[in-house]
């Protein structure tokens, strides 16, 4: 009894020794995210990486998630809390969407993320950007972020990536700008981004969004924008 | 109504043999025994009228409204009995509220109203309760435009480009006919709404009546809100001159 | 035994184990009303935050301004969003502290703004029970170790009479003639009351201009703060939010430096 015992503390103090951080912490999508809205739709973009610690634990990771045909949300903060979050989202809207006859409008969307993230505020982590098109009021962009308010911008930028690209984003960002322009802003700033923040990398995961439905591409290994250091 | 009951018609959770719900049909009864109420829609919003009869000069002025705010841009009207009515309109703006607080935009007025319909309607299912005793007519003005619809005491809901409910609903509906609703604007349907709130008043019957109006459309932004004075009076003196022109006119084919 | 005691304190119901009329009636999320007051929840700090509110009364109404600004720590996050609330035409609220939560209140306060208006009595919230219903709401939150972590500057017009008050979040509340939250309290609060010393009987142009001298000077000591405002002003006649402003600010001072010595 006594040196079973013995043996499991020491079993413990083993473990915690040997045990690497990364095989204990939580798995969160470190992340860069942006939006941006335009006339008749909106860009999201995302980088494809999750870590635990330092191990990315999904280099290619989707964290564009699609809640109905024209809402997605882009994911940052803790990857089980967003997906339960974003899971939860999806069925009351799909469920919404049933009852109403009629697809769910963007405020709408972001509305039930903030309702779920404010509640549970103290309990989860997760920042989240709600982007997608409505017959109401087009392209539009909101910003979920920790504490569980919600806005609507006219572009967005969020996870630990989005530290370093205020500076860009404001230099960059023009009003009215078309899909075609959208596109490239979005892309490099997440290429800006994974190259300064450790938790971000991987491919450029962007869509559009409009009236009639979701293109998606992929930017992968040199197709990701470049710069000075790069050339 | 053809037959009596025979003791089907004491539960509103049995049929009768020949497949009615009599408690059904005598809570619409209930709403044919009173003053009547019409709503029309019009090209930019649409318009309530009440007959409300005053059956005692000891009432104050004003009292037991007959026309309620939903929500903001939500309004109704009711015929049939005032405590039932007031019960389904607490009903709705529950519902409104649920709404607006679970998905943080106004509730449009066809949810509302398949809701509100439910809820009726399951107050015909089952021997504990009673059929609700009203007509309710509700309508609202959105971005796709006006909306109308009136919901019967069996559940039961249409939409409407025009609708009565209570004692003269079918004069009503007549006078309603009359008019090309679909192109006039609600300022000028608010006069028609009165007038035909004073033709159908059966002046011998029921003595005194009160005229409610109110309105929801472009003009009030989108607003449900009794109709303001000055035009209220307006209104009202048309209904009046166009209610003597006609008696004059019935005396001279006499 | 225990039934039949029971039975004697709490009535079994008229009617029950059937089909409930309107029991059908809820949807799985539409009793989520906000009941995130139980215990295991707690707010521990505020994420996205707004800075000072400044309010002061003047002779025939009151003045009250907020910058636009939602810090997330000490980055400038959100730069347009409003702080200033009017609840109607005779009340405004001005906010500080947890954005979040003052979403959250201002949903409360508007479905029950919605419910006074539907009535259509002519009554509705007056500045002095919005004061007293906010101080109730807060100090019950507080009291759940669960606070709204905010601070309220409420300023309006009643029988004839400016109205300004402040509660915070754990309930202390009070009204004064001149009132400011946060960095405001050191910086702008005494240069109020100064001025109010001096002047008495100031009038509505004079009260705004030093509210917006303030907020001038706020911009330039505190590092929270954006050179952006809105102001309100809530008279007999009504209430109106104005602005954005962005004040012309001046930084001649900074040729006459060099060096630190």
């Amino acid at each position: 009894m006594a040196t079973s015992m013995i043996s499991k503390n020491r079993e413990q103090a083993f473990m915690s020794n040997l045990t690497p951080d990364w095989l204990k912490t939580e798995l969160t999508t470190g992340t860069t995210i942006a939006a941006v809205e335009f006339d008749g739709g909106v860009v999201i973009g995302a980088d494809s990486r999750t870590t635990s610690g330092a191990y990315i634990a999904n280099r290619v990771t989707d964290k564009l998630t699609k809640i109905t045909d024209k809402i997605y949300c882009c994911r940052s903060g803790s990857a089980a809390d967003t997906q339960a979050v974003a899971d939860v989202v999806k069925y009351q809207l799909n469920f919404y969407q049933m009852e109403m006859g009629e697809e769910p409008l963007v405020q709408t969307a972001a509305h039930t993320f903030k309702e779920l993230c404010y509640d549970h505020r103290d309990n989860i982590s997760a920042g989240i950007i709600v982007a997608g098109w409505d017959k109401k009021e087009g392209g539009q962009v909101f910003a979920v972020p920790l504490g569980g308010m919600v806005i609507r911008q006219p572009f967005a930028i969020g996870g630990s990536g989005s530290t370093y690209l205020y500076g860009y984003v404001d230099s960059q960002f023009k009003k009215n700008m078309t899909k075609e322009e959208c596109l490239p802003f979005v892309a490099n700033a997440l290429s800006l981004a994974m190259n300064r923040d450790g938790s971000s990398g991987g491919i450029i995961r962007l869509a559009a969004i409009t009236k009639d439905g979701v293109e998606r591409v992929n930017l992968t290994g040199n197709q990701l924008p470049k710069f000075y250091e790069d050339h | 109504m053809s037959s009596i009951g025979t003791g089907y018609d004491l539960s509103a959770s049995q049929f009768s043999p020949d497949g009615r719900v009599f408690q059904v049909e005598y809570a619409q009864k209930a709403v044919e025994n009173s003053g009547t109420a019409i709503g029309i829609r019009g090209k930019d919003g649409v318009v309530f009228g009440v007959e409300k009869l005053v059956t005692s000069k000891l009432y104050e002025v004003g009292a037991n409204k007959r026309l309620f705010n939903i929500d903001r841009h939500i309004g109704a009207a009711t015929a049939g009995l005032l405590a039932d009515s007031r019960h389904l309109v607490e009903i709705s703006r529950e519902e409104a509220s649920n709404y607006r607080s679970t998905y943080g935009a106004s509730i449009p007025l066809k949810y509302l109203v398949d809701r509100v319909s439910m809820y009726v309607h399951a107050h015909t299912l089952y021997s504990s309760v009673r059929p609700f005793g009203v007509g309710m007519i509700l309508g609202a003005h959105s971005a796709e435009g006006p909306e109308l619809y009136l919901i019967d005491p069996s559940g039961v809901a249409w939409g409407y480009h025009g609708c009565a409910a209570g004692k003269a609903k079918q004069n009503a509906k007549t006078e309603i006919e009359k008019l090309k609703v679909k192109d006039m604007t609600i300022k000028e349907l608010v006069k028609e709404v009165a007038k035909i709130i004073y033709v159908v008043h059966d002046e011998v019957k029921d003595k005194a009546f009160e005229l409610e109006l109110s309105w929801v459309g472009e003009i009030t932004g989108g607003k449900h809100e009794l109709v303001p004075k000055d035009i209220f009076v307006e209104a009202e003196k048309y209904a009046k001159e166009a209610l003597e022109e006609s008696d004059e006119s019935d005396e001279e084919e006499l | 035994m225990e039934a039949g005691m029971s039975c004697l304190t709490n009535p079994p119901p008229f009617w029950k184990n059937g089909p409930q009329p309107g029991g059908i009636y809820n949807f799985p999320n539409s009793s989520a009303t906000h009941s995130n007051t139980s215990e295991s929840q707690r707010s521990a700090y505020p994420i996205v935050t707004g800075t000072s509110v400044l309010g002061l009364k003047f002779n025939g109404g009151v003045v009250i301004a907020a910058d636009m600004l939602g810090s997330y720590g000490s980055l400038a996050r959100f730069r347009n969003i409003s702080r200033l609330s009017k609840i109607n035409d005779s009340t405004v609220i001005g906010c500080g502290g947890d954005y979040a939560d003052f979403q959250f209140l201002s949903s409360v306060i508007e479905q029950r703004v919605i419910d006074e208006e539907c009535l259509n009595d002519g009554f509705g919230f007056t500045p002095k029970s919005m004061f007293s219903w906010l101080t109730r709401v807060l100090y019950n939150r507080r009291s759940k170790f669960n606070p709204l972590w905010n601070v309220y500057v409420v300023a309006g017009y009643q029988d004839e009479q400016p109205f300004l008050g402040y509660v915070d979040k754990i309930g202390v509340a009070y009204e004064a003639p001149a009132i400011s939250s946060g960095f405001g309290s050191h910086i702008a609060l005494p240069i109020l009351r100064e001025e109010m010393e001096k002047n008495t009987n100031m009038n509505e142009n004079e009260a705004i201009a030093l509210v917006q001298r303030c907020m001038k000077l706020l911009y330039y000591r505190d590092a929270r703060s954006l050179n952006k405002y809105q102001y309100a002003v809530i008279t007999k006649t009504g209430a109106a939010i104005h602005g954005p402003v962005v004040p012309e600010t001046n930084w001649e001072i900074a040729h006459l430096i060099q060096g630190y010595e």
